[in-house]
């Protein structure tokens, strides 16, 4: 059984200001941005899923809408056995200690004015009922798990190296011992051979504590790493979904297909063909109906403006085109 | 073949509160014609540095210490400041790694592009604006009339940095110094500059001095490739040498730690940090990393010496391999 399932997720972020006028004058409803438009999606226990697109794609929108740091407009997110979209302010809080997210900005997301010990300890206050010393106690034992020195419990954030950072965010993330972590970009702002160290620490983390991650990254060599499936968002939906062997060796949408052919390879003798997409990503306000990426597609036909499901071409891999 | 740019014992100091900060230290290189040269390096390398010290662009408290950097038959140390305007920009060319805070944020894109016009080349200001649509069309920027009106917020990221590219290449230059120029762009968005900025140096002869730390953006696009560490140049090849056999141990770990989607390897991160620049200890600074370090490496700075035709390499264990006498 899944132990995060994301059923028909949609969030629509209304627009304001002088364009929600102008569409009233023209007597219509107002429009939205359609971050997120149907999305759903299974964890098992102990999973790693990865969730890549491109910017604007709205997989950073499907992290906050699990945690509920946004509101979903629609769709249900299920935790274990609890409706996590149906909670009410108190029970959701007690459900965080469950649930807890890495953000992309390892400086922007820690508090310039706390030591690392006093991160580490906030969400052990906040969730549990650890007296001081069992507190200061985790802390030294969660800084030693993501290989931070004890002599760092006292530095701020400024005295530390981005790299150091980042481990401080995944500390702080896993203190309570939560079941379920979103990783959002966590290896993004790091240079490349801190990345490879983080990448391969969350590995770690995540079987030895036995956790599940949600891993959302435009960067596919690290989802490549990391994750054991992976599914592919465009515009507000997902328009592919398979194992990460199967993703990476056999790739069917279009668009999948294109965001793997762009990744440069670090070897001279071989040159790949390139898939290039038209243009860029077009605006999540008005979307064209049938398949959202149609209008930059090199193989669109007729068809592709009817309206597109994900179905399943194989065991375990389901895709969203016409034209598989 | 004689080269475009020779840059010599290159090198650059920061003054600051905790000591000189030694950030470029006697880098030598040179970037023939037509050629992309790759500078490649963790953060700290000093790869921008260095980049920035062919423009004579390093402010107080940086100081360029020594060396002589040589284009066009001119020392651009040695030229009075009022030349060296004339060389930045006109010739030299530098594309930043942030494109939307490069861009002056309340002229219109196309409005920045005609003033270089009218500055360099003396134009009408008519004659200056079509110019500019013709560059913005040249690099890629769809319906270039309408987004020549906007500004720097109202364009993508991708956009803005086509637009920094045109701002670039404006003046043909012969040498086009791009810092990170594909660095918070996706994927898809970086292959179409790469394929741009490749174009464009087929196309008007320019040199292209790549600064990245992105590996395969340089088995992709360079010619040869210089790697740095820690401030230094420990080894220089062209491109097929550096990737199928490297020599300097940082360079074989940096190959090895990559994160790859084209083959099934274990990825290996480099052993250790980059070491501080603050008063660095003699000798080679990747010794502290280093699993091939031996006594002299602690005590004398490898020389960049060549291994073979068009590759170089700064290394004291290369050099008892190869049977040189080592004191």
């Amino acid at each position: 059984m899944a132990l995060l399932s994301v059923e028909g997720l949609v969030k629509h972020f209304p627009l304001g200001g002088a364009r929600a006028w102008l569409d009233r004058l023209g007597g219509q409803a107002p429009r939205s941005v359609r971050a997120v438009d149907g999305v759903s999606f299974a964890v098992a226990p102990g999973e790693t899923l990865g969730l890549v697109g491109e910017s604007g794609c709205g997989k950073s929108t499907v992290a906050r809408s699990i945690l509920r740091l946004v509101e979903p407009t629609a769709g249900r997110v299920i935790f274990g056995d609890v409706d996590l979209t149906a909670l009410s302010a108190e029970p959701l809080r007690r459900q965080r200690r469950n649930l807890q997210m890495v953000f992309q900005d390892p400086t922007a997301s820690l508090n310039p004015r706390l030591s690392v010990g006093r991160t580490v300890q906030e969400p052990l206050q906040r969730h549990t009922t650890l007296g001081a010393g069992e507190r200061r106690a985790r802390v030294a034992e969660v800084l030693a798990q993501v290989g931070l020195g004890a002599e760092l419990v006292d530095r701020y954030p400024h005295e530390l190296s981005g790299g150091q950072r980042q481990r401080v965010n995944i500390a702080r993330a896993i203190a309570t011992r939560p079941r379920f972590v979103v990783l959002d970009e966590p290896t993004s702002a790091l240079d490349v051979s801190i990345r490879v160290r983080a990448i391969l620490l969350l590995d770690e983390l995540r079987s030895t504590l036995g956790m599940t991650y949600l891993f959302i990254s435009h960067d596919l060599a690290s989802v490549k790493y990391l994750a054991h499936r992976v599914a592919v968002m465009y515009l507000g939906t997902i328009v592919e979904e398979a194992s990460t062997a199967e993703l990476f060796t056999r790739p069917l949408h279009p668009y999948t297909r294109a965001l793997l052919s762009a990744v440069p390879v670090p070897d001279p003798d071989r040159r790949h063909a390139r898939i290039v997409l038209a243009g860029e990503v077009p605006s999540p306000i008005d979307i064209l109906g049938g398949c959202r990426l149609r209008g930059r597609c090199p193989l669109a036909q007729p068809v592709c403006a009817e309206p597109v499901t994900l179905r399943a071409v194989a065991p375990a891999h389901r895709v969203a085109c016409h034209l598989v | 073949m004689s080269e475009l740019l020779q840059v010599h014992n290159l090198t650059v100091h920061f003054a600051t509160e905790d000591g000189l900060v030694e950030a470029v230290d006697s880098v030598s290189f040179s970037v023939r014609p037509r050629e992309i040269l790759g500078v490649v390096g963790e953060s700290g390398s000093g790869k921008s540095v260095t980049a920035h010290a062919l423009l004579r662009l390093i402010r107080p408290p940086g100081r360029i210490v020594r060396g002589e950097i040589r284009f066009e038959g001119a020392d651009l140390l040695a030229l009075p400041e009022e030349q060296m305007g004339e060389v930045r920009g006109a010739r030299i060319a530098l594309v930043f790694q942030s494109p939307r805070t490069a861009l002056n944020p309340v002229l219109t894109v196309g409005g920045q592009i005609a003033r270089l016009y009218e500055l360099h080349q003396h134009v009408s200001r008519a004659e200056a604006w079509r110019r500019t649509i013709e560059m913005l069309t040249l690099v890629g920027i769809a319906e270039p009339a309408r987004r020549a009106r906007q500004y720097a917020h109202q364009l993508s990221g991708g956009m803005c940095q086509r637009v920094m590219i045109a701002m670039a290449i404006a003046s043909s230059p012969r040498l086009l110094i791009a810092d990170e120029p594909t660095t918070g762009l996706d994927v898809s968005i970086a292959a179409q500059i790469l394929d741009l900025l490749r174009g464009l140096g087929r196309r008007t002869g320019a040199s292209i001095v790549l600064i990245t730390h992105d590996l395969g953006l340089v088995a992709e696009a360079c010619d040869r490739v210089a790697v740095m560490h820690a401030g230094q140049l420990v080894e220089i090849a062209d491109v097929r040498t550096l990737f199928k056999r490297p020599l300097h141990p940082y360079t074989q770990a940096l190959v090895r730690s990559i994160p790859r989607i084209d083959r099934e390897v274990a990825m290996e991160p480099i052993p250790g940090a980059v070491p501080s620049l603050l008063a660095p200890a003699p000798g080679c600074r990747y010794a502290d990393r280093c699993a091939r370090v031996l006594p002299v490496c602690r005590l004398e700075r490898p020389m960049l010496r060549a291994a073979e035709v068009n590759h170089e390499v700064a290394c004291h264990a290369v050099e008892v391999d190869s049977g040189a006498a080592v004191r």
